[in-house]
């Protein structure tokens, strides 16, 4: 018996000490086959020397990368490992990995801001073939002529709506909006979601607005992308694309919009603090809100509810002209090659960026599968991505909309949105007021703007 | 003997040896010099002084997480250890039963922080939700919640030392204290606890350093929120080494005076109760 049990424990142990040696997948790497190496499948082509090493910052189109991947790797043999960070978690993940011998080779940075900190980390693509390709240089990362970012792809967000459940809004006879038309101003969108929760029961949801959850999955729809509208109106009136002080103009607006949002929602505001990313989608996707506000990169979450049900809405501030706004549409996605990877591995990098926007492989994975709206002249009429989303996008632009541009790469730091994000916080739990907003907003704006600029 | 015992050092010395240079020595060498560093990965750091010691006690949040912390030692070091001592004094009565209960108490020790706090958060954000409000909603609900899970963790580890404790006190001496007439309240006071002063040391000593390098449960449970209120040491440490662009230095520098702290207070607190301890 004795024998037995130590025979067990020495298997235990030995066990253990097996799986601490065995490489541990990258840490915050989503899914863990990820990380494995495709070393078996190396052997196979010796001609292709050097491999690719994508960290991914996109959760939602993980699975796509990593079949792309794959069929590089079996059409050319050089291997291509895809790790994808976990939400809100790529920083921390790329600093970790960028340190490693193994580093990768192909990583993203947000914009300017985030470029800042990896600006000598950065390959200069200005002779590759993925540039040259590249539709405007709007789209680019430039420092002194070097080309160290390309966007990928160019996202719209706005405040997507159930298209059935509006329409019985519609057709109710307590409403007072009573087409999509008119659904065109900040006073409208008040009037429908105010009528909508106070006859919730009668429309057979839980609230107007899904929740606006602040946990860290779901709080950059509101400290990143909602709080855009303000500075880009605040940009467009002083006629500037960037500044060291933002004066908070429009902040008054800012909590008008904020106040709908909570006031009018499945849940009370004083419990937002812990809600996720995932409630808001499943209360969408299950018809308990009619309004949720996010972009085209959530179109795979809601597909369930059917085309014909999903729209999309411009995010109304109540800004003057405001009827003649449109979605907000720019790109926080930009490629960066690593530099310092060995000069094969960054050809192969190159080689897999320009194969995945030339071969009908790669253009259908990106435009089909992951939906993406690509800024290269390689897709052509054939590649177009389509959803209700992208459609809504291109209808406002057809209609002669002016779309919102993407301000926030210009925010000083993730330091400065988190500030925002915690003060919005307690605004909406009651235990702070919104001058607490308004001070992590301008003063926060100009604290952080000076200190990266001291830490440059 | 003598002889082969320093003949075979190496052989059994020195992987373990290795093991402690690689995975201690060197990174906690190449931390402090770190500190003193400006750098965005640990590959590229430029001297700099100490100005990321400047910056580190000139931050608020930083402050705000020393007290938070400290409150949070204090109160854990009491609620823990008496709690923990009233549990091993009722199960060294020998009654039935005795050895299900120290397993069941022990138990919660064996679940990992990370997986701990998200159990109780889900528990306590359920029951909060009964009157609109969840862990995040202030830092007292943070620093209770924290409290709670903590005390459920750490009671019934800290029991089992206290019970091994008691178990080594003689049965003739409370015997003959009891036949002097003692109370019960007096043999605990003059007796038990005097006797088990090795395990109160050992206990004080765990509960104040495990309180004071909280980190998972602390993540897991409310992540600093709200307004990183509710963020202690170890999790502002990381957050500003990993958070901030070009604050890495910083975050070093909070460390190495982390370090400096708990180590200053651990040896305090060693020596206050060591020098209470009696030989038997």
């Amino acid at each position: 018996m004795k024998k037995i049990v130590a025979i067990l424990l020495v298997s235990l142990m030995m066990l253990s000490a097996v799986a601490c040696a065995a490489p541990a997948p990258a840490p915050a790497a989503e899914p863990a086959p990820a990380a494995e190496p495709a070393e078996a499948v190396v052997a196979e082509e010796p001609a292709a020397a050097g491999s690719v090493y994508y960290l991914n910052f996109k959760p939602e189109q993980d699975e796509q990368w990593q079949a792309l991947a794959k069929l590089y790797t079996e059409q050319t043999g050089v291997p291509v490992t895809v790790v994808t960070a976990a939400s809100g978690t790529y920083e921390t993940t790329l600093k970790s990995e960028i340190a490693k011998t193994e580093a990768p080779t192909l990583f993203q940075v947000n914009g300017p801001v985030g470029l800042a900190n990896w600006k000598d980390y950065c390959y200069d693509m200005k002779d590759s073939d993925l540039y040259s390709h590249l539709t405007s240089d709007d789209f680019a990362l430039l420092d002194n002529g070097a080309v160290l970012g390309i966007a990928y792809v160019v996202e719209t967000y706005g405040i997507i709506y159930n298209k059935a459940l509006l329409d019985q809004y519609f057709a109710a006879d307590w409403s007072t909006i009573k087409s999509i038309d008119a659904l065109n101003n900040f006073a409208a969108l008040k009037a429908v979601a105010e009528e909508i929760q106070a006859n919730k029961d009668a429309l057979g949801v839980e609230g107007a607005f899904t929740s606006a959850g602040m946990d860290g999955s779901s709080d950059w729809r509101f400290k990143t992308h909602l709080a855009n509208l303000p500075i880009y109106y605040e940009y467009e009136a002083d006629g500037i694309g960037n500044t060291d002080a933002i004066k908070g103009t429009y902040l008054d607006n800012y909590k008008n919009i904020w106040d709908l949002y909570i006031n009018n929602a499945t849940c009370s505001p004083s419990v937002l603090s812990s809600k996720t990313g995932d409630d808001a989608v499943a209360e969408f996707a299950t018809g308990s809100a009619v309004f949720y506000q996010n972009g085209t990169w959530a179109y795979g979450d809601i597909a369930d509810l059917g085309d014909e049900n999903i729209g999309m809405l411009p995010i109304y501030i109540g800004v003057a002209g405001e009827e003649n706004q449109g979605l907000c549409t720019g790109t926080e996605n930009f490629w960066c090659v690593n530099k310092n990877a060995a000069p094969e591995d960054i050809q192969a990098t190159l080689d897999f960026m320009h194969w995945c926007i030339s071969s009908d492989e790669g253009r259908q994975s990106m435009a089909f599968d992951m939906g993406f709206v690509v800024p290269f002249d390689t897709f052509g009429a054939d590649y177009l991505a389509d959803n209700p989303l992208l459609r809504a996008a291109n209808d406002y632009i057809a209609a002669g909309k002016k779309s919102v541009k993407w301000c926030f790469p210009t925010m000083p730091s993730e330091e400065w949105k988190n500030g925002v994000g915690s003060a919005l916080t307690a605004y909406a739990a009651g235990t702070a007021d919104w001058a607490g907003v308004v001070t992590a907003f301008v003063d926060g704006w100009a604290a952080e703007k000076a200190a990266v600029q001291a830490a440059a | 003997m003598e002889k082969s015992i320093k003949r075979y050092f190496p052989i059994f010395a020195l992987p373990t040896m290795l093991a402690f240079c690689i995975g201690f020595v060197i990174p906690f060498i190449e931390g402090i010099y770190l500190s003193f560093c400006k750098f965005t990965t640990v590959l590229d750091a430029k001297w700099i002084g100490l100005g990321n010691f400047k910056n580190a006690l000139a931050d608020p949040v930083f402050a705000h997480a020393f007290w938070y912390t400290a409150a949070f030692v204090v109160v854990s070091l009491i609620i823990v250890n008496l709690c923990a001592l009233g549990l091993a004094l009722l199960l060294v009565r020998g009654f039935k039963g005795t050895n299900l209960y120290r397993t069941v108490f022990f138990m919660p020790n064996l679940i990992g922080g990370i997986v701990l706090g998200y159990v109780w958060q889900l528990i306590l954000n359920g029951l909060l939700l009964e009157i609109d409000r969840t862990l995040t909603y202030s830092e007292a609900y943070g620093f209770w919640g924290l409290m709670i899970l903590i005390c459920w963790q750490q009671i019934g580890y800290m029991m089992i030392i206290y019970i091994a404790g008691l178990q080594t006190i003689p049965g003739e001496i409370i015997e003959s204290a009891e036949m002097d007439g003692a109370t019960k309240w007096q043999v605990l006071k003059g007796i038990k606890i005097p006797m088990i002063m090795p395990s109160i040391t050992i206990c004080t000593f765990l509960t104040v350093t495990n309180s004071f390098k909280l980190f998972d449960q602390n993540l897991s449970l409310t992540a600093g929120e709200p307004a990183k209120m509710s963020e202690m040491l170890a999790l502002n440490i990381y957050n500003t080494f990993y958070g901030r662009v070009g604050w890495e230095g910083v975050g070093q520098a909070k460390a190495v005076i982390f370090f400096i702290l708990v180590v200053g207070i651990a040896l305090i607190q060693l020596k206050l109760t060591k020098s209470k301890e009696v030989q038997q």
